[in-house]
């Protein structure tokens, strides 16, 4: 029976990551769709607007996310439990539901049903469905490890933290359907701010946590888990996660104490930028095994993107800038930055750890090629969002007409849909490469 | 046994820092009537926050209309005229005349929530 357990939990696992390479295919196709109707704003109007293609990006994207580390955790926790997982038909009743859920959800974006949610834009009553599945992961997830969180390593706090805070942050993230919050503009927003920006501190917990464990694995560094400095970076992260968020709501007119909070919060990420400067050096000396050579790449390199976007957060972070940045492509050049390249590289190469044994030479050779097609085409694409956002900053500053500040903006959006193809270009290739071998993964006796 | 320590006490002031969130931290005199509520209703049918912005929360396609209703280069018959016949990029959703008085009733409640009525 446990033998068996552990099979269908593998099993599982590797259907949830073919489930999130699905979702991250067809969230960069409507992407790209969104940025050319960026471009040209009749693109497939009748039936694919932009009203909906923004909408199936931005969910399908955070599926990729979910689905990915859910199969991830799947594979990995037994390993780190050194236990069977608690129940296979549980896991299999989580990847039913979720993927379920997926399938109601673009359906319903199709036809045009949005509940008009800023990211969550499906009906509430699907809400309920995703927290009874998180439920029902959660369960699994600490039957099956059964944490001592006083011995335990950092990425098991940063596991349980991730799992249930996105529980806590999807509930709130609901509450303005009570009419205290919903008749109520300033509360509704600095609540939605509020659950938003927590709820992507818990997945964040979840991918780093994941990517220290295959880190740990691939330099056969055990320390990495348990040091001082891991914790004090966790409880600073877990800090960030709990009142950072208001830093999103500079410009709205809630109590000044929420923005001190956040603005405060925010510049404490500069112990984590000096640590990063302190460090970057010592840890590209350090090397993994011979077997990990390309899930440290990917790990690795995310380090790059971790250093431009936190350079970004605190600078955005800090009023007198925000006040320029808000309402800009600059927010979406962070949180692409973040999304792609951060929690999408870190995924892929805790993927790629699991499968990277399996790997022919010509895959790997396919697998690198598809990694630096996604760092300089990210470059690129990061770099024109940032020019249209300073380009939009300065239309609104000198109250030029929207039309106008669009118009100065179309060469950078040009770039920003070119750079787009390439990026989608390096995603299929590396998405091309580890589908099937995921698919044709065999957990060793 | 600190560190749980440590986490327990975040958690505690996590807690408590939500309910003065939701209570004072938004505090506000303004709130929605009948033709607001009703403008809200359309605004999440039309999912019109995937091209617009209320206070930062949208996409990026439109304008930002916090306070579209009484800012210089537009108002309320502007934004009621754009919502009637559409435009370049704002899809024409052949809203009636209710429904647009609707709907501008929302953005002036927007409009005034950030003028001076939150505490």
């Amino acid at each position: 029976m446990e033998r068996q357990n552990s099979v269908q939990s593998t099993k599982t696992g590797r259907l949830f990551i073919i489930l999130g390479f699905s979702c991250l295919l067809l969230s960069v196709t409507f992407g790209l769709t969104a940025s050319l109707q960026y471009l040209a704003p009749q693109l497939f109007v009748d039936h694919l607007s932009f009203q909906k293609t923004r909408p199936l990006h931005v969910f399908l994207a955070i599926n990729w996310l979910f689905a990915c580390i859910s199969g991830l955790v799947y594979i990995i926790i037994p390993r780190v439990a050194n236990r069977q997982l608690f129940s296979g038909k549980m896991a299999i009743i989580h990847l039913v539901l979720h993927a379920a859920t997926i399938t109601i959800v673009v359906t319903g974006f199709f036809l045009g049903h949005f509940s008009g949610r800023e990211y969550l834009e499906f009906p509430p009553w699907i809400v309920g469905i995703i927290i009874f599945y998180w439920l029902i992961f959660g369960v699994n997830f600490f039957k099956t490890l059964q944490p001592n969180l006083a011995t335990a390593p950092v990425y098991i706090w940063m596991w349980c933290t991730g799992i249930l805070f996105f529980i806590i942050t999807m509930a709130e993230a609901q509450l303005w359907m009570l009419p205290y919050f919903n008749t109520n503009i300033i509360r509704d927003v600095t609540v939605q701010w509020k659950a938003n920006g927590s709820m992507v501190g818990s997945w964040n917990m979840l991918i780093y946590g994941t990517a220290m464990y295959v880190m740990e694995q691939v330099t056969n560094d055990k320390t990495i888990g348990y040091n001082r400095k891991a914790f004090a970076f966790y409880f600073l992260g877990l800090t960030n996660l709990l009142f950072n968020w208001g830093h999103h709501t500079y410009i709205v007119p809630a109590h000044p104490a929420i923005k001190q909070i956040a603005y405060l919060i925010s510049m404490t990420e500069l112990l984590l930028l000096a640590n990063i400067m302190l460090t970057w050096t010592a840890a590209f000396r350090k090397r993994p095994v011979a077997e990990f050579e390309i899930t440290y790449s990917f790990l690795k390199t995310a380090d790059v993107w971790v250093l431009i976007n936190l350079i970004l957060a605190i600078a955005i972070s800090v009023p007198a800038i925000n006040k320029y940045t808000h309402g800009t492509q600059i927010t979406v050049a962070h949180a692409m930055g973040a999304t792609i390249g951060i929690n999408t590289l870190l995924l892929i190469g805790c993927v790629v750890f699991v499968i990277e044994k399996q790997l022919s030479t010509q895959a790997k050779k396919k697998m690198n090629l598809g990694l630096k097609t996604m760092h300089i085409s990210l470059f690129f694409f990061w770099l024109s969002l940032l020019a249209a956002g300073v380009t939009r900053s300065s239309g609104i500053r000198n109250n030029l007409y929207f039309a106008e500040i669009t118009e100065r903006a179309t060469p950078f959006l040009r770039v920003f849909s070119a750079s787009g193809i390439f990026l989608v270009v390096g995603i299929v290739l590396v998405a091309a490469t580890c589908i099937p071998a995921i698919w044709k993964f065999e957990i060793k006796a | 046994m600190k560190k749980i320590v440590l986490l327990l006490l975040l958690l505690l002031a996590y807690a408590v820092y939500s309910g003065w969130v939701y209570t004072v931290g938004v505090d506000c005199n303004s709130h929605m009537n009948g033709d607001a509520l009703a403008g809200r209703k359309l605004w999440h049918e039309h999912n019109c926050q995937t091209c617009h912005q209320l206070y930062g929360l949208g996409g990026y396609m439109g304008p930002d209309l916090t306070t579209v209703t009484t800012d210089k280069t537009r108002g309320a018959l502007y934004a009621k005229g754009i919502l009637k016949a559409g435009g370049k990029r704002m899809p024409n959703f052949h809203f009636t005349n209710k429904n647009t008085d609707d709907i501008v009733a929302y953005l002036q409640y927007i409009n005034d929530a950030k003028y001076g009525t939150a505490k």
